[in-house]
């Protein structure tokens, strides 16, 4: 805009050039391709993505068209501010909510398309039907800048308007605080509480062991060793485990851990040592142990129960 | 290039803005479409300023940006408020009054 020759006010004048009407083409296919790319994403990121995109290049119609300050308030109004709030709230709500196929009405999606459709043949017949001059140009009226004659009309002709607007932004304002303000219901529990229910529920005490493999990984999704070589699968996240996102600590790798120690065992002389166990087979083991105990536990309760009976 | 070719491009992107919030179910999806049809609103109500001549036509389109600014702020805090009560942001699933 700055490196052209002429004033300001010349801009946006009555005829359009062949750039501008070379510009209305490029960028017009380009903000209907935006406007298609917001309908028909599927995630809503991208879609906020095309929005913003067919948004900035409205700002340089409104530019084109000699609305400087409007341009100026859409770049940072709506492709600033509120392209931002949809993305903050996108996050919030969750980025991978993609639309539902199940449709509740029947036909309703070509419905919806036929209507649209519909609507823009009614739209563009009726533009086709009014003849309209050429620019009448707005160098007189923004003669003293487009700023002030703007501010001028909005503090004079406008004012009431202009007011009545403040009042709603007020009201919109404090209407989003209190939608968004969540009372607490119940009393929030206190560490102590906490402790107890987890004493009582029989949950893991001490913190949860930490993930990665010391002096080799310490990536979040890989899973601490234990003692015997086998991967703990309560150190790694459980948003992690739950996704299957644990990476597999490779066989080479507890093939090689099994060499050294089985060279640490001959180095002292002492049995070789067994080697990791899967951990499948470690949670049999610890099952036939636990059934073990029972059947002690039951016996000796029989024989105590037997002892009664032979006191009586 | 005459004047009319701004009118047939804010039609345009008006007509998807308007298939977009019936065809689409995510409520934020629907949101923007919305906002396209009042940015489509406003490039109309900036060509027609410039056709007459005078600057009403701006004011208009400055007093629709703020209202879609207002607008924006109530209608993302309803969505948030839904989300937190049934964990969806899809339009088919606030079809019941209550909870």
């Amino acid at each position: 805009m700055s490196g052209l020759p002429v004033p300001m006010t010349e801009l946006a004048a009555t005829a359009t050039s062949t750039g501008e009407a070379l510009q209305f083409w490029v960028l017009g296919t380009i903000a209907v391709l935006g406007g298609l790319g917001t309908v028909l994403m599927r995630r809503a990121v991208h879609s906020a993505l095309c929005l913003a995109g067919t948004m900035i290049i409205l700002a340089l119609f409104y530019l084109a068209n000699g609305a400087y300050f409007l341009g100026v308030v859409q770049i940072v109004v709506y492709t600033g501010a509120v392209m931002m709030l949809f993305l903050f709230v996108l996050m919030l709500v969750g980025v991978s909510a993609a639309d539902s196929l199940k449709e509740t009405l029947k036909g309703q999606r070509w419905l919806a398309a036929g209507c649209g459709l519909g609507l823009g043949i009614l739209l563009i017949a009726g533009i086709g039907q009014v003849s309209v001059g050429s620019f009448n140009g707005l160098a007189a009226a923004n003669a003293q800048g487009n700023v002030p004659a703007l501010a001028s009309l909005l503090f004079t002709k406008y004012v009431v308007a202009f007011e009545v607007v403040g009042a709603l932004l007020t009201v919109a304002a404090v209407g989003a605080t209190l939608l968004t303000h969540r009372e607490r219901v119940e009393k929030n529990k206190s560490q102590r509480e906490q402790a107890i229910e987890r004493v009582r529920g029989g949950k893991q005490l001490p913190p949860l062991p930490a993930p990665g493999v010391y002096a080799r990984h310490n990536a979040v999704d890989r899973p601490a060793l234990l003692p015997d070589g086998s991967p703990a699968e309560l150190s790694v996240n459980p948003t992690l485990r739950s996704r299957g996102q644990i990476r597999e600590v490779s066989a080479e790798q507890l093939a090689r851990l099994a060499a050294v120690e089985q060279r640490t065992a001959e180095y002292h002389g002492r049995s070789a040592y067994p080697g990791p166990k899967d951990p499948g087979e470690r949670a049999l083991e610890r099952a036939a142990a636990d059934r073990a105990e029972e059947r002690d536990d039951d016996a000796t309760e029989r024989g105590t129960e037997r002892e009664e009976e032979a006191a009586k | 290039m005459s004047p009319i070719n701004y009118v047939y491009l804010a039609a345009l992107l008006f007509t998807i803005g308007a298939a977009g919030v019936l065809i689409r179910r995510n409520a934020i999806v629907v949101f923007m479409c919305i906002e396209l049809m009042l940015n489509a609103a406003n490039l109309t109500l900036v060509a027609f300023s410039r056709m007459h001549g005078n600057l009403d036509g701006q004011i208009m389109a400055f007093f629709v940006m703020v209202v879609a600014a207002a607008e924006v702020v109530v209608g993302l805090a309803i969505i948030v408020m839904l989300y937190r009560a049934r964990h969806s942001a899809s339009v088919d699933d606030a079809s019941l009054m209550k909870l």
